[in-house]
């Protein structure tokens, strides 16, 4: 079997807009992708998803809690690389929009925060792992997107 | 079985996050939490004070997959507020975003997320010969949802076009034309997964509410709030009658519709509504609308696909007939106001209550999304499910036909944690 490209798609907190554009991509790539790509972990499209080895990981969302940035930790052990997809990604907006609340508004929240473990302040990936790559926008821009993708099949030689 | 414990963390094919949890005691079921755990972004106090110049996009990133109808039930709520009537040309032009955006998310349910269920595979990654086929259809469905959305809106997720008083851009001959064509080659592909949904028989009822907008052209934008047992009320008047369940397991607030759990979503309109699809759909669709009324939840994977067709033939139609001209968004005039939009959406109905200040700066917002509205209905569905097949399946199996139901559903949990806080002043 030819070498594919080990992929893995992962959300954190966000709108989840860039894994709709993912899934619109497919209608144009997937013939082409199937080929390359070995979709190890991608939840939205299926339940057997496999961590170790990867590639490739395609990260969307921003950093709210321990528990996100110790799956995070954990994804940068498994891959050789790890790119920011979108804006809560990459600078943690919209999705840090409660790091700028007014102190009446912090307040309404509090309990919240307290309740469901959240962290006091909401991250982008690179404050807690290293990034290797950026695609910016909100949602992704898909034409980094697909030239990354390129470029990391040139990387690992995937033919 | 008489003990049984299922633990189910992060489900998969769906949009956000979930976990489940199952407590089975002396042959009863005891327990059923569906826990939404995206974590909170506090949309609701995010809004306040936020202009209304901003607000719809600001709104669109609750969610992706459905951010064309927070950002139209916004503009309708703001719209309201102020008092701003839509050209006709307007109107048009939001019920052919409505229709975009049911094209394409429906499509990604029916097929990426729900399809593999039919077949008992784990993804459409796995598919060959006929099921490959109807996944190059979806590609093709997808692609002229999307397609009519970007001419129309400007884009499939978070449209830029649409505003307060109109849309920022009149669409061109060409692109109709391109559209027209998509949307053609779309409709003639979309009946092989119909038939695939209406052979699969899945023997599953249970009696619920269903509650939907009413309109004589099903056009997802307009009309009074129905549910199956007769009820009629003007959409200004919907939140009155939800009741609010705290669910302490989850990130996100459930509703009862009255003291009664319900359901929203396409097979809730499909049950109170079919009556008003476009023509060409109840002549093409005939065979499988004859399934509706349903309690059965998986018939809302065929209801989808209806309302695809519906969505088509109604854009069809009005692309057809009408000549776009450029027009000027209406400049609404700034007052201290409270607005509601109410809207369907793809998983049902979407709520929006504003109340604006006199600069147009947002003093309140409340925002009632569809997965909240069917939280509690899907709980029940779960429980009904897990009791009648305790001593049937394993826990494996039992396990995986939880899994095709909450798919069933469609939830989006994105929407349903934006975090809402229900303190209104009715005063």
């Amino acid at each position: 079997m030819e070498k594919k490209l080990k992929i893995g798609w992962f959300s954190f907190s966000c709108c989840e807009d860039s894994s709709i554009v993912f899934t619109e991509l497919l209608n144009d790539h997937f013939e082409e992708w199937f080929k390359v790509l070995d979709f190890q972990y991608v939840r939205i499209l299926k339940k057997n998803n496999k961590l170790e080895g990867l590639d490739v990981a395609f990260i969307e969302g921003a950093i709210a809690s321990r528990k996100e940035a110790s799956k995070l930790k954990k994804i940068r052990e498994n891959c050789k690389k790890l790119v920011a997809i979108g804006s809560c990604a990459v600078n943690a907006m919209p999705s840090a929009q409660r790091n700028l609340f007014d102190p009446e508004r912090e307040k309404e929240i509090e309990f919240l925060i307290e309740k469901f473990h959240m962290a006091k302040k909401v991250k982008k990936l690179e404050d807690v792992v290293k990034v290797d790559d950026k695609v910016p926008g909100c949602p992704m821009d898909e034409d980094k997107f697909l030239e990354l993708v390129g470029k990391y099949l040139k990387e690992f030689k995937i033919k | 079985m008489k003990k049984l414990d299922i633990s189910i963390q992060d489900l998969s094919k769906i949009e956000g996050h979930a976990d489940l949890d199952v407590k089975v005691r002396g042959g009863k079921v005891k327990k059923v939490n569906i826990k939404f755990t995206d974590n909170k972004r506090f949309f609701t106090q995010a809004i306040k004070k936020r202009n209304i110049s901003t607000l719809p996009q600001s709104v669109a990133r609750i969610c992706g997959t459905c951010s064309i109808a927070h950002t139209m039930c916004c503009i309708e709520a703001i719209e309201n507020a102020l008092g701003v009537k839509n050209t006709e040309q307007t109107r048009l032009l939001k019920k052919l975003t409505m229709y975009g955006l049911m094209i394409r998310d429906h499509a990604l349910h029916i097929y990426l997320f729900s399809l593999p269920d039919v077949y008992d595979k784990d993804s459409v990654l796995d598919f060959t010969g006929k099921e490959m086929e109807l996944l190059k259809d979806s590609f093709d469905i997808k692609r002229a949802g999307n397609k009519l959305t970007t001419v129309i809106a400007g884009r499939a997720v978070h449209a830029p076009y649409p505003m307060v008083g109109g849309y920022s851009n009149t669409p061109k001959v060409d692109e109709i034309k391109d559209c027209i064509k998509e949307l053609k080659k779309a409709r003639k592909r979309l009946f092989p997964v119909l038939d695939v949904y209406y052979n699969t028989k899945i023997d599953y009822e249970r009696e619920t509410h269903f509650v939907g907008m009413v309109n004589d052209e099903f056009n997802f934008l307009d009309g009074d709030v129905a549910s199956s047992d007769g009820l009629r009320i003007e959409e200004k008047d919907y939140f009155h009658y939800l009741d609010k369940t705290v669910l302490p397991y989850s990130q996100a607030v459930g509703y009862k519709f009255g003291h009664d759990t319900y359901m929203v979503g396409a097979l809730a309109r499909l049950n109170l509504n079919k009556d008003a699809l476009h023509a060409k759909t109840k002549k093409d669709g005939a065979k499988y609308l004859k399934v509706f009324p349903s309690n059965n939840i998986f018939h809302n994977n065929l209801a989808q696909g209806i309302e695809i067709l519906h969505a088509i033939d109604h854009s069809l139609e009005i692309l057809e007939n009408t000549k776009f001209k450029d027009e000027k968004p209406i400049e609404p005039k700034l007052k201290e106001s409270e607005g509601v939009g109410v809207i369907e959406a793809p998983r049902g109905i979407l709520f929006y209550r504003l109340s604006l200040d006199k600069e147009g700066n947002v003093k309140e917002g409340n925002i009632v999304t569809p997965t909240q509205q069917n939280q509690v209905n899907i709980e029940l569905d779960i429980k009904k499910l897990v009791q009648e097949n305790l001593d049937k399946m394993t826990k494996d199996e039992i396990e995986y036909n939880i899994e095709k139901l909450i798919r069933a559903y469609d939830p989006c949990i994105s929407c349903a944690t934006h975090f809402l806080k229900v303190n209104w002043d009715t005063k």
